[in-house]
């Protein structure tokens, strides 16, 4: 499932939700992306998150949809905010059920790295100096590579 | 044609988006955006580096040489950062 929102979320409810009822499930694997605050001389205040929408809800489905073809998975679960986000603020849950631990711990990596390369999100920050846009990193463009097939 | 901008291509562009008639040269999302850049102002220097903007048309990611016609939705940005 897919959800893009401004609102936050509740992240214990939200995964005893994802697959409540189905006992085949053998574990549960999350992983919750929050607003960092460098410190120093970098230090923020404010993030915002601009996104766009269809073609968000579009890439998100498709990456889904794409874990759930490499791995066995029960369940699946994508919530991304957007909008003005405070330092400490929750960002992204990522969870993925299924019957064995490999398969769910696996499926939630790939979803995040997959995710920041490739689902139209762009933060800003306001810093006091005014704001300042966040750069991509090659770090996260290796970390997806990681997953692509040979 | 739809053009939708993003991130800082937006706060350059000085718009979110707007409908543009698609002049009959523009055939490929390449010569489109050399036909943005031309245009002076904000779009000359939102698209001065073109090695960093990224093209969606009709909200999938293309390379340059993606067909462009009318009626299209043609989304610039930066490289995405959310996550």
């Amino acid at each position: 499932m897919i959800r893009v929102q401004r609102e936050d979320f509740d992240t214990g409810a939200e995964l005893d939700r994802l697959a409540k009822g189905d006992h085949g499930v053998g574990g549960i694997a999350s992983f919750i992306g929050v607003v960092r605050d460098p410190g120093g001389p970098e230090r923020i205040s404010t993030l915002i998150l601009e996104h766009y929408p269809g073609m968000t809800e579009k890439k998100l489905a498709e990456i889904e949809a794409e874990a759930n073809r490499r791995w066995p998975l029960s369940a699946s679960l994508i919530i991304h905010r957007y909008g003005r986000l405070e330092p400490g603020d929750r960002i992204v849950l990522v969870a993925t059920a299924s019957p064995h631990r490999e398969a769910a711990l696996a499926a939630c990596h790939f979803l995040i790295d997959w995710l920041k390369t490739d689902a139209p999100f762009w933060k800003s920050e306001e810093t006091p100096e005014g704001e300042r846009w966040v750069a991509a990193r090659a770090e996260d463009d290796e970390a997806t590579r990681r997953w692509q097939k040979k | 044609m739809k053009l939708l901008y993003f991130a800082w291509l937006r706060a350059r562009i000085g718009q979110a988006e707007e409908e543009l008639a698609l002049p009959a040269e523009v055939r490929d999302v390449a010569a489109l955006l050399c036909w943005l850049q031309g245009r002076g102002g904000g779009y000359t220097e939102a698209l001065r580096d073109l090695s960093v903007i990224r093209v969606a048309v009709n909200q999938e990611y293309v390379g340059r040489d993606h067909p462009i016609h009318e009626g299209d939705e043609v989304a610039l940005f930066p490289p995405v950062t959310g996550g």
